[in-house]
């Protein structure tokens, strides 16, 4: 090695052309993959959503079939109406539940799901019609096991039948809690029930072990009791009054009629005007 | 150390002078990314190219770089490439990318990286520095999809995503090894790898740095 690399000009000389270098190509990259790396993540997200609502097949073109098939909305949680205030394509309810300024924190018995801040608004999608939806599809998260888990929670169009769940991002232990990704599992909840009656405000469904017989029921993750207890929390709080039920409720008691309806008191009359005004 | 040929610095990681097993570096990675054989691929081509390229670059540079500050030389541009790696992958791999998380990032601190850089590529020519970052890739590799096969085969029963054994969770007879899906497993892979190459080299043994004392007989306290 040279004797005069090491003087403080060359040193000074060396590390400045080397860091101007590096950050050239590291920021190029950057730049230049920005735009295809968003569009990653949000055809993840699609498809995470498609795939809820059973209409994703491999190889399809997901930006048509979600253009096509789904409409976002956005949902104030605490009346259950919709609202302008944020744009349902880019709100996004993760990040607004960071915000205090568009969450607010929870704790104690009314955090079952474990989240600790809740969003003011969240980001619903209607698939068909959008008064009279087939599916509806809501973004559910709560911790599991080891963390946070989030998904979908894909609802007919009745409000309580459940169509299918799916979860996008957890850390729960491979091959034990780790199996709410397996299809096998998740084709378990298809056709279940989230409320126990027609009028029930709380949500009953709930994963029990050793095999489960009533609709509100999904078979429990074997070897996984945390995990289980935890989508059993989070499902049951996503739908209950701190979640999606003053939502929900527009279409349990629309869906049935009659006496559904009767049975349903203030919501039902609040959310009946908004869906007018909507 | 004999003149380093284009050929040797290839092979000889592989089996010879596996960085993984011989110089038990680079483990880390080696237990977190195991767990399918489709992951552990992407992440072995990834460290391929950050070490074939990191050790030609300060090969290229290696007259200029002052001795006081080569570390940090030598990590800026491992820190850069693997950067753009994480860049490309996230772009055009996006599932992979999600997959590997944060070991993609932290092949920066893979010490196969470094150490190639700092151990050959500081004294050799760029063709040849490429080289032995590409060969020390390949060993990195190879210990890797070794690991993978049987992590991904007894652990969820399939190869590359594709069933071999039919689990029960899926309805099939195959009661998968749980123990297998989590980083500790590899540790026995590795430990069984290392076993048979040094069965087949037996110049890799290491000779007894000490000898254990027998056992005292236990006596009853007076």
């Amino acid at each position: 090695m040279a004797q005069g690399n090491n003087s403080i000009k060359k040193v000074l000389t060396v590390a400045f052309a080397l860091c101007l270098v590096c950050s050239i190509i590291v920021s190029t990259a950057a730049v230049a993959l920005r735009s295809k790396q968003e569009l990653n993540q949000e055809l993840d997200r699609k498809t995470n959503i498609l795939a809820v609502a059973d209409l994703y097949q491999p190889g399809m073109s997901v930006q048509d079939e979600f253009s096509r098939a789904v409409t976002p909305r956005v949902v104030e949680l605490e009346t259950g109406e919709y609202t302008d205030a944020v744009d349902p394509s880019t709100f996004d309810g993760f990040e607004a539940a960071k915000d205090p300024a568009q969450s607010r924190t929870l704790s104690g018995e009314r955090d079952i799901a474990g989240i600790s801040r809740q969003e003011q608004y969240s980001t619903v999608y209607l698939v068909g019609d959008v008064e009279n939806p087939e599916q509806i599809i809501l973004p559910i998260r709560g911790q599991g096991l080891w963390g946070l888990m989030r998904g979908y929670l894909s609802i007919q169009g009745d409000g309580n039948t459940i169509n299918g769940i799916t979860f996008y991002s957890h850390s729960e232990t491979p091959g034990l809690g780790g199996e709410v990704d397996n299809p096998r599992w998740k084709a378990k909840w298809e056709g279940k029930e989230a409320y126990e009656s027609a009028d029930a405000t709380d949500p009953t469904i709930a994963l029990v072990k050793g095999g489960a017989s009533e609709p509100t029921e999904v078979d429990a993750l074997s070897g996984a009791t945390l995990t289980s207890r935890g989508v059993t929390n989070l499902v049951q709080f996503w739908l209950g009054q701190e979640g999606f039920a003053p939502y929900l409720a527009r279409f349990r008691s629309g869906g049935e009629g009659g006496d559904a309806a009767q049975a349903s008191t203030d919501d039902a009359a609040s959310t009946s005007d908004a869906s007018e005004g909507a | 150390m004999s003149a380093p040929t284009p050929k040797g610095v290839i092979v000889t990681p592989i089996f010879k002078n596996n960085p993984i097993a011989l110089q038990i570096l680079g483990i880390c990675s080696a237990l977190a990314v195991t767990s399918s054989l489709s992951v552990s691929l992407v992440m072995t081509l990834a460290v391929m190219f950050v070490t074939a390229f990191s050790s030609m670059f300060v090969s290229l540079i290696r007259n200029h770089i002052p001795s006081s500050i080569r570390i940090i030389v030598q990590m800026t541009i491992i820190a850069s490439l693997v950067i753009v790696v994480d860049q490309i992958l996230k772009a055009y791999a996006y599932e992979m990318s999600k997959q590997l998380s944060v070991f993609v990032g932290l092949i920066i601190t893979n010490c196969i990286v470094m150490g190639r850089a700092e151990g050959f590529a500081m004294t050799n020519t760029p063709g040849l520095s490429f080289l032995d970052g590409l060969g020390n890739g390949l060993g990195y590799g190879f210990i890797l999809m070794t690991v993978g096969f049987f992590r991904e085969l007894l652990g969820s029963g399939s190869l590359f995503g594709v069933t071999i054994l039919q689990t029960v969770q899926n309805g099939g007879w195959y009661v998968p090894n749980g123990l297998l899906l989590l980083p500790p497993s590899a540790f026995f892979i590795i430990g069984l790898i290392i076993w048979a190459i040094r069965a087949m080299n037996p110049e890799q043994i290491e000779s007894n740095e000490f000898v254990m004392k027998a056992n005292t007989e236990p006596k009853e306290a007076v």
